[in-house]
């Protein structure tokens, strides 16, 4: 298995320094987990936070500190042992995305969507983003949605291909504003893929939520 | 392991430090930092043994320094990403006692000691600073595809690595490097500091990736991080 669309330097940077919002991170760190290559690129991009870290600001005064840090360090219980088991397997939905959907591929709760397509939202604590998992019946198109910004797809089982290329287990689509397709799942099997978009905007009034087509917002 | 190997020093730096043992004292070295001073303590090197000390035998003198020299910096980086003294202080006493329950798993073949170290305390601030969580994966996870390098050659690349990464950012045009600062310490997103700097986002993004480009070309050599 070969990915063949990564992470973009924008998201792996953002990332890296922590200030990505948690949705996109899902995927991020979801991709992560399927690609040692862009592992690598990560190491590159946190070698930075490394190295800005080494030219900050000293402050002269850390005698208190230290003797704080030492003292608790004395008095620290020792480690509860880690928590093990986990109930992943090879080729199953990886980490992180699986606790967040609180299952692996034979037990997720989907919920249908129309057409035979079938989603799972996530809950995240950021305001700025849509995140959903998908599930696309094999051979159909994915259900019409309008996105006036970014969206995430990764591929966790089965494959689509659009105007672009064809996405399998791994490859994430990086899409904005810009890009108008309509992906279509391959024939042999369902895909199941995350989606993050960024959230529309809401707005209370129904005069608004009536004129926001022609608003174009 | 005694090939002693500096990274991230420049070679007059190397010279310069000929004849230091690492148990030299910098009480009375603890000045402003700046990327060109000689400082005698920021060889990445000697961190990574002195963290290694600290994984392998609880060696709390090893502690001791490597918690005089990543404590003020981290400090400074809580402070300047959102926390009052006081917040700063406690989140700095937060990452360097994670530091020490955690030193087992640093794994030198994944980078500098002082990434390794930022990438706690990048953890601790999230947490602390914002409503969110941080998803990562996990190399213990059964789903997770592992790396396709054998360890000893990743961490021999990645010492290269270091030291390829330390020049690049110093040789960056101060425009790039800026930005890079402004989003791994002032945790404000790419929409945001485009604002600020009131510059299009595309801008940005284009000056971001360039100097990630020039990054990842530097240490093109030591591996493949294309």
């Amino acid at each position: 298995m070969t990915i063949s669309h990564h992470i973009s330097d924008d998201l792996l940077l953002s990332y890296a320094a922590g200030s990505l919002a948690e949705g996109w991170s899902i995927a991020v760190a979801t991709h992560l987990a399927l690609c040692p290559g862009c592992r690598r690129r990560l190491m590159v991009a946190e070698g930075v936070g490394g190295e800005l870290l080494e030219t900050m600001d000293e402050d002269a005064s850390i005698e208190q500190s230290w003797a704080s840090v030492r003292g608790r360090l004395q008095q620290q219980e020792p480690g509860a042992p880690a928590v093990a088991g986990t109930s992943g397997r090879s080729g199953g939905l990886p980490e992180p995305l699986r606790s967040y959907v609180g299952g692996d591929f034979d037990n997720l709760k989907w919920r249908p969507l129309g057409r035979g397509a079938y989603q799972i939202p996530i809950k995240t604590g950021d305001r700025e983003t849509m995140v959903r998992l998908l599930r696309i019946p094999a051979g159909k198109p994915v259900p019409e949605h309008s996105h006036g910004g970014r969206e995430l797809t990764l591929v966790l089982a089965g494959s689509f291909h659009d105007g672009t290329g064809l996405f399998a287990r791994g490859d994430l689509e990086d899409a904005d504003a810009s890009l108008t397709h309509q992906p279509v799942a391959t024939p042999e099997a369902d895909c199941i893929c995350l989606a993050v978009t960024d959230a529309p905007l809401k707005f209370r009034s129904w005069i608004v939520r009536a004129i926001q087509p022609l608003l174009g917002i | 392991m005694n090939t002693v190997v500096s990274i991230g020093v420049p070679a007059w730096q190397k010279r310069f430090k000929t004849g230091h043992s690492r148990s030299v004292q910098w009480h009375g070295d603890l000045g402003t930092a700046d990327m060109n001073r000689p400082t005698g303590v920021d060889d990445g090197s000697d961190m990574r043994e002195l963290l290694r000390a600290v994984g392998a035998r609880r060696d709390i003198e090893a502690y001791e320094q490597l918690f005089r020299h990543f404590a003020p910096r981290v400090k400074a980086y809580m402070a300047r990403t959102g926390g009052n003294g006081q917040q700063a202080e406690e989140l700095m006493q937060e990452t360097m006692i994670a530091v020490w329950n955690k030193a087992e798993r640093y794994d030198p073949a994944k980078g500098a000691a002082s990434t390794w170290i930022f990438a706690i305390a990048r953890n601790l601030r999230i947490d602390a600073f914002r409503r969110e969580r941080r998803p990562e994966f996990d190399p213990d996870d059964p789903a997770f595809v592992p790396d396709d390098v054998a360890a000893a050659d990743a961490e021999l690349d990645m010492r290269e690595a270091s030291e390829q990464l330390h020049h690049a950012i110093a040789a960056l045009p101060a425009e790039q490097a800026s930005l890079l600062k402004l989003s791994f310490f002032e945790d404000q997103s790419h929409s945001a500091i485009a604002q600020r700097l009131n510059l299009p986002l595309g801008t940005v993004k284009s000056r971001m990736r360039l100097a990630f480009d020039k990054l990842r070309a530097a240490l093109a050599r030591s591996g493949d991080v294309s």
